[in-house]
């Protein structure tokens, strides 16, 4: 592991780190930071009301919280752990919104950045070859920033259990049977580990289309990547409107201008069992509910021709991103 | 091409032979753009331990022969540096060869500790603690980010840097450009003191020539995308003379057939010699060695007519 750590590779993927903490780290921290203090803001209110309540209102029992809170978690220990897993899925369906943004611009400006700021020229000097300049981020972008984000996930889960403990906890409610002894939540939060290497393979067609402006484009890389696809499948539209040869606009909007632009977005390979139904079926529809997913299903995309057709454009795009990097002499 | 740069490129002495110990040796080197020709054939050798200055205006090539010998454009024609293609083996030859292209070319986002960290990763010759007994000498400090530093300290960070990577040949171009006067004498005199020895060869564009004349032991002119003078400094030395004529001996002086003439004061005119008996040459009046970018101006004359 230390020898891995100490690889030239590994510092290409920590330089990646270095440059793009601000939104790998720092953007998801923010988002998840947002949600535990609105449920820090919520805590107050609910104790706010319960001030006011108890001083005018007489509630069932001794009107107090505790109570209130005793009989609805001990009569409903289902619905809680429920609960549980959607506070570890909303943190989840978060960071993965804010994981696509981040890749998307991460990767238009992979390419792009050094040659607008001549920094290029600096790390062409050094050993290392534009494969693996490249490579390096496709990495980040599809393995480093997704582990970051369940990093983040995992953490904000555990911080937000440790602010309702002591909510709890000060109603004089163990905490520990009500909110830790579940293991479902962390059963979703490995879901959604395990849904990593699904999303890279299935993320590559972006990666590779994304990355391709990024080393081609000489000023506006966004522009390129966003507008060529959206144009082709207007034109395209418009020439099946007159009753001329066209792409099939279905495959043309989904398969080709979706995936060259969305697949970044984790769990955006489900979109194979839309026509699956059978597929589907196969799932145990409850836990996919709750986990986002099943493990079956999650690799039974491998299965699928859309994934390996995806992953094979994918990576000819990535080649050609190479080629322009280690080619394209203005910088 | 003009007659004296004709001339001057056909001197055998503008050919140093150096053989198996050349570290970059081109043949027929040529490179294409659209509508432009930026190396046009051209064939030159550099030695092991020289500091050559490769000098030219404006669209002459320099910048696209550093660009071939870094391996960062494709090229037709025979190039071989430090006995690799460009080409093929850019990652390897990046091992040997070190480049300083233009100032701050460090990425802006970096820290001090980052850059030597990551320098210190991937680069199997460099010497960590070569580059923070440098950085030692300066005001840097370790967590500070090039964003914040002035272009001397910049340029001092990636001095630092490369000069403790223990490289055959370094390669610089403009490397002192918009710096301070202060900033450029110490970058040329850390380069000769804590560098240069008889294995490593440095290749010098810049536009500055005064600055390099005196550490460049070999001298090329580049013009139109070709070599047209290589030659070292003592040849150059022997071979060119200029002299300080009065107005009645200007006939005699044309006589000898100068490569150059140009006014001077009081009437007096400076005339360049290339090859001239020196004897000859002092009846004529006071001989002095010419600078470098007095014989560029000669030579390149008619480049922007």
């Amino acid at each position: 592991m230390n020898a891995i750590m100490k690889s030239p590779f590994a510092w290409l993927l920590k330089r990646e780190y270095w440059e793009s903490r601000r939104s790998f780290l720092r953007a998801q921290v923010i988002a998840a930071g947002v949600i535990i203090v609105l449920s820090i803001l919520g805590v107050i209110v609910a104790e706010a009301t319960r001030a006011r309540w108890s001083g005018h209102i007489e509630m069932g029992g001794n009107g107090n919280l505790t109570e209130v809170l005793q009989n609805a978690l001990s009569n409903n220990i289902d619905g809680l752990v429920r609960a549980l897993d959607a506070t570890m899925l909303m943190f989840g369906m978060l960071a993965a919104v804010v994981l696509f943004f981040v890749v998307f611009f991460y990767l238009l400006g992979a390419l792009y950045d050094d040659r607008r700021d001549r920094s290029i020229l600096f790390w062409k000097s050094l050993p290392v070859s534009d494969t693996a300049t490249v490579l390096s981020k496709v990495v980040s972008a599809v393995i480093v920033a997704p582990l970051i984000a369940a990093a983040v996930v995992l953490a904000a889960y555990v911080v937000q259990q440790i602010v309702m403990s002591l909510w709890f906890a000060a109603h004089g409610l163990n905490p520990f049977p009500l909110l830790w002894a579940h293991v479902s939540p962390f059963s979703t939060w490995l879901h959604m580990l395990a849904m990593i290497p699904v999303n890279a393979v299935w993320a590559l067609p972006t990666v590779g289309w994304l990355l391709l402006w990024s080393a081609v484009a000489r000023s506006k890389p966004f522009l390129w990547a966003v507008a060529v696809p959206i144009v082709a499948g207007v034109l395209n539209f418009w020439v099946q409107l007159l009753g001329m040869p066209h792409v099939d606009v279905r495959f043309m909007w989904g398969d080709l201008v979706g995936r060259s632009l969305l697949s970044v977005m984790p769990g955006s390979w489900m979109a194979v069992y839309a026509n699956a139904p059978d597929i589907a079926r196969l799932a145990n529809m409850d836990e996919a509910n709750r986990h986002v997913g099943t493990y079956g299903m999650m690799y039974h995309a491998f299965a699928t021709p859309e994934m390996w057709i995806g992953a094979i454009v994918g990576i000819a795009l990535i080649a050609a991103a190479t080629w322009f990097r280690r080619w394209r002499d203005e910088v | 091409m003009n007659v004296a740069a004709e001339a001057v490129a056909e001197h055998p002495a503008s050919r140093p032979a150096s053989g198996q110990d050349a570290v970059v040796h081109a043949r027929g080197l040529t490179k294409r753009y659209k509508n432009a020709v930026a190396l046009d054939g051209t064939d030159f050798e550099i030695g092991r331990g020289r500091i050559v200055g490769l000098i030219g205006p404006n669209g002459a090539g320099k910048t696209t022969a550093l660009k071939a010998i870094l391996g960062l454009t494709d090229f037709e024609g025979e190039l071989s540096v430090l006995g690799m293609d460009p080409r093929r083996e850019r990652p390897l030859l990046m091992r040997e060869v070190c480049f300083i292209a233009d100032v701050a070319t460090l990425p802006r986002w970096i820290r001090v500790q980052e850059a030597i960290d990551f320098v210190a990763g991937v680069h199997p010759r460099f010497d960590r603690a070569k580059c923070e007994r440098f950085l030692s000498r300066t005001k840097l400090t370790a967590n500070q980010k090039v964003r914040e530093m002035s272009k001397g300290m910049i340029v001092q960070l990636h001095l630092a840097i490369v000069m403790a990577i223990d490289a055959r040949l370094l390669v610089l171009d403009e490397p002192t450009l918009g710096l301070d006067i202060l900033y450029r004498k110490q970058f040329y005199q850390s380069l000769l003191e804590d560098y240069f020895d008889e294995n490593k060869t440095i290749l010098i564009t810049t536009h500055q020539v005064e600055e390099v004349e005196h550490i460049l032991t070999d001298l090329m002119f580049i013009r139109d995308g070709k070599i047209a003078l290589s030659s070292t400094m003592e040849e150059m030395g022997a071979r060119f003379s200029e002299v300080l004529v009065n107005a009645d001996k200007v006939e005699a002086a044309r006589a000898l057939k100068p490569v150059d003439e140009r006014a001077a004061v009081f009437g007096k005119s400076i005339f360049l010699y290339d090859s001239a008996d020196p004897e000859q040459l002092a009846q004529l009046g006071e001989i002095k060695r010419p600078s470098v970018s007095d014989l560029f101006v000669a030579i390149m004359k008619g480049t922007y007519a």
